[in-house]
């Protein structure tokens, strides 16, 4: 009777077209994130999880028209982030048909904006994304983790673990705690910021960065992630859902 | 065998989108309004709700729904309620330490989840009682959940799909003749929550 950990790939999407490298056989068009939902949720993906990275005005809005076009065939559970600043934002993506949004670098410049959120849609709507990482060149936090923006390029000052703690009392529903130093290694996640962060809030956790194999996602579960993101090991099918799920079924997790 | 005819209830609550849209996909004739006629001419009647408690009540009197409900009952004629759409058919929410009024059609308190980990977010299994409609072939399946609050009990004369989170037991869905409510959100459960919408089609 417990909740499934969900696994859950995430789409990096530029003015429309998915960014980052996507390497499916028997796909007509890879770029195309409407295509790949389809194909994810096909592969019972538990969620989908879309990261607006566009630079332009016009970007975002075609972000909002791939969502809607989404949401038209995909029946799992869609979140998109990237850019979200205000509680129009928001409104205008739930509108599109995202079940979720995350708040990331508006969130830091201006807390209250996760209370006015949560406030007007509920916390069930609304991740905190965090991109965290070891302090570095002189800097020091009181868990020796620091929030970052602009990609982890810069360094905020902001202890992380004193964030996420600080987001969930303003309102949020849930953390995707992206690790910076993992990201892109293929060397699994960053287990003790995982372990750290569940102990420190209730809401339920997504990790993020460094998935490379199906042990990588065991051990993320194992150190208290409820839900497990991941990018190009999907895209280039280095790893299937799927086997993902098997792996996490082998050593006793519940999945769906 | 005609198309069922079923009306989304409109009344500003979040994304209703992919509720039409899971509908149509089972071979509803779905309609999104909050017309009074048209709600209580459809074959069924579908209450959404995301959310606090308080607003989709607030929402809810906004456009008469508390009466069209009464009236579809009283007729026998079906009403499905999604997640908040399930909270607000008992007699009362307890969200933030403030008491809503609910709809009372269950004599019954919605009450935050006492867990590790809340919100309740994600696929759990559910245990439904012999002979569901709503479950009729899904009895083994994970359906997807993301609420706070829920009830703990309901009136003998519900049967009761019960779920669970952390240690605590809650209802995740509830049958009563015409009035049927699923505490996870059916149009977001997959091939599942598809058939569910498939079965709850089939009693209209």
């Amino acid at each position: 009777m417990t909740v499934a950990i969900r696994v859950v790939p995430c789409l990096d999407v530029d003015a429309g077209r998915v960014v980052k490298g996507v390497n499916f056989e028997n796909l007509r068009d890879a770029g195309d994130p409407v295509e790949l939902a389809r194909r994810y949720d096909a592969e019972s993906a538990d969620e989908v999880t879309f990261l607006d990275v566009s630079a332009s005005t016009d970007g975002r809005a075609t972000t909002l028209e791939i969502v809607s076009r989404t949401a038209e065939q995909v029946f799992v559970p869609l979140t998109v982030g990237g850019g979200v600043r205000s509680a129009e934002d928001v409104d205008a993506l739930l509108r599109a048909g995202a079940d979720k949004v995350g708040v990331n670098t508006a969130a830091i410049a201006r807390p209250e904006l996760i209370a006015e959120i949560a406030a007007r849609f509920g916390s069930q709507v609304l991740v905190l994304s965090v991109d965290a990482r070891r302090t570095r060149e002189g800097v020091t936090t009181p868990s020796g983790f620091e929030v970052t923006t602009h990609g982890g390029r810069r360094g905020t000052g902001l202890d992380a673990l004193e964030w996420v703690r600080r987001a969930e009392e303003l309102g949020v529903g849930e953390v995707l705690l992206n690790s910076i130093d993992a990201d892109g290694t293929t060397s699994g996640f960053d287990l003790e910021m995982i372990a750290r962060v569940r102990s420190e809030v209730s809401v339920p956790l997504i990790a993020s960065g460094g998935a490379g194999t199906v042990e990588h996602f065991v051990d993320a579960a194992r150190a208290g992630a409820d839900a497990l993101l991941a990018a190009s090991v999907f895209h280039f099918g280095a790893l299937s859902v799927g086997e993902v799920k098997a792996a996490l079924r082998e050593a006793d997790f519940p999945v769906r | 065998m005609s198309t069922h005819r079923v009306v989304v209830l409109d009344y500003g609550s979040g994304n209703v989108r992919s509720a039409v849209r899971a509908l149509e996909r089972v071979g509803a004739a779905v309609e999104l309004t909050a017309d009074p006629e048209a709600a209580l001419a459809a074959d069924g009647l579908v209450v959404p709700g995301v959310g606090a408690f308080a607003s989709v009540m607030e929402g809810l009197r906004s456009v008469g729904a508390p009466r069209l409900i009464d009236l579809r009952l009283a007729g026998g004629r079906p009403v499905l309620g999604i997640c908040v759409g399930l909270q607000v058919m008992f007699t009362r929410g307890e969200e933030h330490g403030a008491p809503a009024e609910g709809l009372d059609q269950w004599e019954g308190v919605v009450e935050r989840l006492d867990a590790p980990v809340v919100p309740h977010m994600g696929w759990s299994t559910v245990e439904p009682p012999e002979n569901s409609a709503l479950f009729a072939g899904i009895e083994r399946e994970r359906f997807y959940f993301v609420h706070s609050y829920a009830a703990r009990s309901a009136p003998d004369f519900v049967d009761v799909t019960w779920s669970q989170h952390g240690p605590t037991r809650f209802v995740a869905a509830a049958e009563n003749g015409p009035l049927r409510a699923t505490q996870f959100h059916p149009e977001k459960s997959g091939d599942a929550g598809a058939e569910l919408l498939r079965n709850w089609l089939g009693t209209l």
